[in-house]
């Protein structure tokens, strides 16, 4: 009974929704990138939680399923930029991995914007910021993922 | 006897008898009229048992990593083994991410016309007993206890094998040639871009229907020739990776994480469909990730054993053009 009001309050209520949404961050560019976000104070919504990983590379697809099943409102897997990489061509493998798993995601029903994909290096904490701004802000619109998480 | 049964039959008896393979792996008749068994042979005299028809379906090459796990078996050391287009796919697959070796094989390619869905044809004999089948290269003779009938060949063909642009393999060590064979161009399949046209509320109810009707089985997972993995996520304990029930939202776990895993490398025999006892459509959506991969990076799985797997390589000037950037002017 208790789990069947706190759904439909999430439902009800979009504008005060607040997302779940799973961050991983490649230990070498992007999570040093979240860090200068911090330590710079650049204001971004806190709707993320952050799993560092040693490299975008390791992001095995089941990572993501895994998360959404789960629970999560949504998903953000960020990198070195091309070229960039700790491991020289983790995020190159990686690319081509994140590409067929977002159009796979969309061509079954899920919203194209529950999983997302960025490269943000060690430098940018602005581009982080707002690159969390855009996430939060798209998965808010969407509202909370209810049709494949365990119940 | 038709000419190419004969071919087999006399290749596979002396390859056994000169000790040239030590297994042969094909066809046999099956029990049920219109089905086939797949056949183990070891004893040159048992060749005679050995068949090709329209209803040869099974992908024999599944069979490979399973006798010859890590590439190695103390008692058959060199295979046999009968392959259509869509099996020499999945084999030259499983050579280069080397689960066997090709020197280990001996390939008996066969051009093939389409196999015949007997899901399709069964309704149409209307639970008459079926005396004997006999083919010719348009239409599937089918002598009933009330009579002959025919039946077109085309109309009756599995799903995958309507839209095969390579029914004659690639890889073999012999050809069988059965049909006049003619090189087609491989399109993306229509029924694929049908649902794509529709809208994502649709696309979901879909995906969800079809997949709900899993009974768990893993049928899809143990016929496919790229399912060797010793350990699957899908019993893994430590971690594990979705519950063991058959509520929506592990079957949708374990089905979205299979298919996924074909990316790149399915080569879209069908045989996850004709296993599956439910009837789930699972070739809508891997059928997707060979389309996609093919426009995307101009890959074809299991042309050839030289090239690298899709998710093995890289350019470094991908597309890149579905990550996020921050907007504009912020």
């Amino acid at each position: 009974m208790k789990k069947d009001e706190t759904t439909i309050e999430k439902k009800s209520d979009v504008s005060t929704f607040e997302p779940k949404i799973v961050a991983f961050l490649c230990n070498w560019c992007s999570y040093a990138g979240a860090d200068l976000a911090g330590v710079s104070r650049f204001q971004y919504p806190p709707n993320i939680r952050v799993i560092k990983v040693p490299c975008s590379g390791r992001i095995n697809p089941l990572y993501i399923i895994k998360a959404l099943y789960s629970g999560v409102d949504g998903v953000l897997v960020s990198g070195c930029h091309p070229g960039d990489c700790h491991y020289i061509s983790g995020n190159f493998y990686a690319r081509r991995k994140f590409a067929l798993l977002k159009k796979f995601l969309s061509y079954i029903g899920i919203e194209q914007e529950r999983v997302q994909f960025s490269w943000v290096s060690a430098a940018e904490g602005a581009r982080f910021a707002q690159i969390i701004e855009k996430v939060v802000g798209e998965i808010k619109r969407l509202g909370p993922l209810t049709y494949f998480c365990k119940d | 006897m038709k000419p190419s049964e004969h071919e087999i039959i006399n290749t596979v008896k002396k390859l056994l008898a000169d000790k040239k393979i030590d297994l042969f792996i094909g066809y046999e008749q099956g029990t049920l009229p219109l089905r086939t068994s797949p056949c183990f042979l070891v004893n040159p005299d048992d060749s005679n048992k050995l068949i090709w028809n329209s209803f040869c379906a099974n992908n024999l090459t599944v069979y490979l990593s399973r006798i010859m796990p890590n590439g190695k078996n103390k008692k058959f050391k060199r295979i046999g083994i009968l392959c259509k287009g869509c099996d020499s796919r999945s084999l030259t697959g499983l050579i280069r991410e080397k689960q066997i070796k090709r020197e280990d094989l001996y390939i008996i390619g066969i051009s093939c016309q389409g196999i015949i869905d007997s899901r399709k044809l069964l309704p149409q004999l209307n639970s008459d007993e079926i005396l004997s089948i006999d083919e010719d290269d348009d239409s599937i003779i089918v002598k009933l206890k009330s009579g002959e009938e025919r039946f077109k060949r085309n109309h009756y063909l599995y799903d995958a094998c309507l839209n095969c642009a390579y029914p004659t393999p690639g890889e073999y060590d012999m050809l069988v040639r059965t049909a006049k064979y003619a090189p087609q161009v491989s399109v993306p399949d229509p029924a694929v871009k049908e649902f794509m046209g529709k809208p994502r509320e649709e696309r979901w109810r879909i995906f969800e229907h079809e997949l709900s009707k899993c009974i768990r089985c893993y049928a899809c997972r143990n016929v496919c020739p790229n399912c060797y993995c010793k350990e699957c996520f899908a019993e893994q304990t430590k971690p594990t990776w979705f519950g063991v029930t058959s509520e929506r939202s592990d079957l949708l776990f374990y089905h979205l994480t299979r298919i996924f895993h074909q990316a790149g490398r399915c080569v879209d025999c069908g045989a996850c469909v004709r296993a599956c006892p439910m009837n789930i459509n699972l070739r809508l959506f891997t059928r997707m990730l060979v389309d996609e991969v093919k426009e995307r990076f101009g890959y074809e799985p299991g042309l050839s054993i030289k090239e690298q797997s899709v998710l093995a390589a890289f350019e470094i000037d991908d597309k890149q053009e579905f990550m996020t950037e921050p907007e504009k002017g912020t």
